[in-house]
């Protein structure tokens, strides 16, 4: 199999400038090209928070009849029950996901570091954890697994809140946090769909060290969108 | 962690499964800190909340950013391409927030 | 096959000609010339279509076209002359240039070149061919929602715009990360940042501002295409949305759009004046510092174009401030071409006449922009002839004067002809009087208060003059084209015959033959300083040039051999050198994705069922097209 000179000589079949990979200098410029599309999206989401000329809101209790906003379902006092629509965001929910996505994360970097040491001899006396750490597919698997998990959170999340009267259509709201998320959403799809296609390749020849930079650049763009949901989680969902 | 560091010139040289375990509950841990604070009506209310969430946010990004996606380690070629980026993004954002009366106003 | 005389006919090898060598080609050249050329067909589209505004406006009252019709003009006019011209006719000189001038034999990523420009294509006859029915885009080139919402603008019309704009943007994405990746990656031994040609320097700071800018513009579209066809609020007045979201997404784009057109012709005439000044470029590090400073700046003066709709005090003097600094590093740019051509042995050769053209007209349409940049004033000027006047000297005087000049310069390493001086000439002075006659007398007009985007107007208003003025410039404008194309067919068939550096140039693709082989250099030279080729030609004028060499790893890593001019023309599997593959894919992938984005149209005109069974039929069909790509080998 595969050696360090291998390894070197795959590296340097074509002369580059400054040793990098090709692939790898246009993915970080690609993800700061992301930086600006998803500054758009936050932007419009804060700039319309409070905006929405009727409910449901994302943070506090809502009378249809009265169009009046409470913190409490108490403070609508005299709103019909048939009228009162609860806040839309689901905290422990999408705690959940959250975490989900970071522990998808975990997995992700541990995909790289099993591609990446394939060819090297286990340690004397390896026990179970450490032959698992050295399985690519394991992992990739488990990154996708989690993708998946994350994106029927959302699917979960986004019928949820129909049930509960939100709508893209509903309201400045549901435009804006639908298409945020939904542009989220779809990142973390082409995330899922590339990881599967790493994995088909890990099964039809197996995924070694002279495919670490392709595995590497999948992670960096799985990484980002991780990145992207640390601030719609903080910026959307918590701060009210 | 910081036995990493000495390893800054090799671009596949990177932290181990300790230190990304490690990472990990860290972000955790600042995730449940932060989902526990939303459930405090009382540091809700104050003055702290949002600088609080925010830092911790910026936290967890910048941690990610550092060690899984290891620009830490990476060549500082890649740290350019994100970081411009990022503090135009960054810089449009507050702009943005100032124009709308969001903020500063 | 060999052709070693230096100074014989340009031929084309066999297997380089026909039409299926065209729809699969990777190379950069030829797909910087296929960009050229329609480009300048879309340049023609433009430019009938202000010939036939112009035409309307010539007298009072006239009524050559309707109202509706003389908005779809303007909207297409702008359009694209933005997107379908000056940005190609950069990309042109991207794709042709770039790998030439940082000695490389392709860009980074070959096919993904190939799918841009096929992108582009399709784009634009998607938003360009609704004019033939008098369905085209009519909201204006800046798309103003929620005057373009579905509300006000129900028919078929400003759909086009939406989707074309998202296709075009994604071409010049796709471009751009080729680009910087190509620029950072592929530069030949010893040529550093601060050895590249100004060109590409430009073209390097254009391909960060396009990165930066278009996914601002790509969200604003997706809020209106959202609103358009899915009922969603974003420029819904009614349901609470801000009037000006668009405004302030549509600029935050649209600023740093100016100078992705305007850099590129800023870097084409930085290597024409030295070279016909026969001196260095007067001040290159604070030229590459100005233009990179252009450029970051370019992002925080996105609202003097909004003064008017009252941002309050303190936006609007933050605003003018960063856009009167931002005339500092422009005024700096100006001044060292001055300088450049100061005590040089100036030759004015048509390429030399363009880029003094660009400077002077530049210089006029940037200070009209400095007028406006202090809110006073721009309130008199806004939506009057005045702003016309202002950024037709910009782009017209500066980006279309310099692209020109950059067409007359590379020519010849383009086709190995050179074009013809006298018509060239003609031209240029054709060119220039039709100009400043179109465009000067708008200042007048917009200052005695005739508005933008008038269909037409009535008389005793004191415009009649100026009006009429404008429209004979625009007809010398129609003649100077017609002399233009005329030399161009021409001199492509039967000009002087070029040989590899017809101007005594200085920079490493003038020391290759002319039209450069498929593989450009075969031997990558190693570069030690920022004029190779006068180093080893007149090497007095670069005496007081910083000169190294590269590191013996960087000359091993790429087999590069000293600078040195290369006259044999051999073919790449003589040479040994390994090539990209023709491949259709890109083609097929973008002609898909182009049926995706575009079939979008469907959904006001067909039932729900049929739109979604198109458009997941056409999903499918790019992404097995791409797959089949992706899974190919390369070479
Ligand atoms: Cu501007």
């Amino acid at each position: 199999m595969a050696t360090d000179a291998a390894h070197d000589a795959h590296e340097h079949h074509h002369y580059t400038t400054t040793g990098l990979d090709h692939k790898k200098i246009a993915i970080w410029a690609f993800i700061g090209s992301e930086c600006m599309l998803f500054m758009s999206l936050i932007s419009t989401y804060l700039i319309y928070k409070g905006k929405s000329v009727v409910g449901p809101w994302p943070h506090e209790f809502w009378c249809k009849a009265t169009n009046t906003a409470a913190a409490t379902a108490e403070a609508l006092a005299g709103c019909p029950a048939d009228q009162i629509y609860k806040p839309i965001l689901n905290i422990p929910v999408t705690s959940a996901s959250t975490f989900v996505l970071l522990m998808s994360s975990l997995a992700m970097v541990l995909a790289l570091a099993a591609v990446e040491m394939k060819d090297q001899p286990l340690p004397a006396g390896a026990g179970l954890g450490d032959r698992m750490l050295r399985s690519s597919k394991l992992w990739l698997w488990m990154t996708a697994i989690l993708g998946a998990t994350f994106l029927g959170f959302q699917a979960y999340e986004f019928t949820s809140f129909v049930h509960e009267g939100l709508t893209i259509k509903t309201n400045l709201f549901g435009s804006s946090f639908f298409t945020l998320t939904g542009f989220h959403g779809a990142h973390v799809t082409a995330g899922v769909i590339w990881l599967l296609t790493l994995l088909a390749i890990d099964y039809k020849r197996g995924l070694g060290p002279k495919d670490a930079l392709k595995v590497d650049i999948a992670a960096l763009y799985w990484h980002f969108v991780d990145v992207v949901w640390i601030a719609i989680f903080t910026l959307i969902y918590l701060i009210q | 962690m910081s036995s990493n560091s000495a390893h800054s010139e090799e671009a596949h040289e990177h932290p181990t499964w300790s230190t990304y375990k490690w990472i990990a509950l860290w972000l955790t841990l600042i995730t449940v800190v932060e989902v526990w604070a939303y459930y405090i009506p009382a540091f809700v209310a104050s003055n702290y909340f949002v600088p609080a969430l925010l830092i911790m946010s910026a936290v967890k990004f910048t941690v990610v950013v550092m060690y899984y996606m290891h620009l830490k380690y990476d060549h500082a070629l890649f740290r350019k391409l994100f970081v411009g980026p990022l503090i135009i993004a960054i810089a449009t954002f507050f702009a943005l927030m100032f124009v709308f009366r969001k903020m500063f106003q | 096959m060999a052709t070693t005389a230096a100074h014989a006919a340009p031929v084309a090898s066999e297997e380089n000609t026909g039409l299926w060598s065209w729809l699969s080609t990777v190379d950069h050249k030829r797909i910087g010339i296929l960009y050229l050329y329609t480009a300048l067909f879309f340049l023609v589209v433009g430019g009938l279509e202000a010939t036939v505004m112009r035409t309307q406006l010539m007298k009072p009252n006239l009524t050559v076209v309707t109202a509706e019709q003389f908005n779809q003009l303007f909207t297409m006019h702008g359009t694209t002359m933005v997107f379908l011209v000056i940005m190609p006719l950069s990309a042109a000189f991207f794709n042709f240039l770039i790998p030439l001038q940082i000695g490389a034999r392709d860009v980074a990523f070959p096919r993904l070149n190939a799918f841009s420009y096929w992108v582009y294509l399709f784009g634009g006859l998607f938003i360009t061919l609704p004019i033939l029915g008098w369905i085209a885009p009519n909201g204006g080139w800046f798309g103003y929602a929620p005057l373009t919402t579905r509300a006000y603008a129900p028919g078929l019309n400003i759909d086009f715009w939406v989707l074309g704009l998202q296709i075009l943007g994604i071409s010049s994405l796709a471009a751009a990360f080729n680009f910087i990746t190509t620029i950072i990656n592929m530069r030949a031994p010893g040529m550093t940042l601060m050895r590249m040609p100004m060109f590409t320097w430009m073209s390097f700071v254009v391909q960060f501002l396009v990165i930066l800018a278009f996914p601002v513009i790509t969200i604003a579209l997706v809020f209106l295409q959202f609103d358009r066809f899915f009922g969603t609020q974003f420029y819904e007045i009614a349901a609470g949305a801000d009037p000006l979201l668009w405004q302030h997404l549509f600029w935050v784009f649209g600023h740093p759009e100016v100078y992705i057109l305007i850099l590129p012709a800023f870097g084409l005439v930085s290597e024409v004046l030295p070279n016909f000044s026969k001196k260095p470029l007067f001040g290159y590090n604070v030229m590459v510092y100005s233009g990179i400073m252009i450029g970051f700046l370019g992002f925080g003066v996105w609202a003097h174009h909004m003064f008017a709709v009252g941002m309050g005090a303190v936006a609007d003097t933050l605003f003018s401030l960063t856009t009167m600094l931002i005339a500092i590093p422009t005024g700096v740019k100006i001044f060292n071409w001055i300088f450049t051509m100061w005590g040089g042995q100036i030759r004015f050769a048509s390429p030399m006449k363009f880029a003094i053209g660009l400077i002077a007209m530049f210089t006029i349409g940037g200070i009209s922009g400095v007028m406006h940049s202090s809110p006073p004033s721009d309130l008199q000027q806004t939506d009057t002839y005045f702003v016309v006047a202002h950024f037709h000297y910009v782009l017209f005087g500066g980006a279309i004067m310099g692209i020109f000049s950059g067409i007359y310069f590379y020519f010849p390493k383009m086709t190995g002809r050179l074009m013809d001086e006298g018509l060239g000439t003609l031209h240029f002075w054709l060119n220039f009087i039709g100009l400043n006659l179109t465009f000067f007398p708008m200042h007048f007009s917009g200052m005695l208060g005739m508005p933008r985007r008038i269909y037409t107007y009535d008389a005793g208003q004191g415009w009649e003059l100026f009006n009429m003025m404008s429209t004979m410039g625009t007809y010398l404008l129609v003649v100077s084209t017609l002399v233009f194309f005329y030399n161009f067919f021409k001199s492509r068939v039967s000009g002087q015959v070029a040989g590899n550096d017809p101007w005594e140039a200085p920079t490493l693709e003038w020391s290759i033959p002319s039209p450069p082989p498929d593989y450009n250099f075969a031997q990558i030279p190693v570069v030690t300083s920022r004029y190779p080729l006068w180093d080893l030609k007149h090497p007095e004028k670069t005496a007081g040039v910083d000169h190294s060499s590269a590191s013996i790893e960087e000359v091993t890593g790429a087999h590069a051999v000293p600078m040195h001019e290369e006259t044999e023309r051999r073919t790449a599997k003589e040479l040994g050198l390994p090539m990209p593959f023709p491949t259709i894919k890109p083609l097929f992938t973008a002609l898909f994705m182009v049926l995706m984005i575009g079939g979008m149209v469907l959904k006001t005109l067909t039932p729900l069922s049929v739109f979604v069974a198109t458009l997941i039929t056409l999903a499918a069909l790019m992404v097995g097209s791409l797959y089949a790509w992706l899974t190919s080998p390369l070479e």
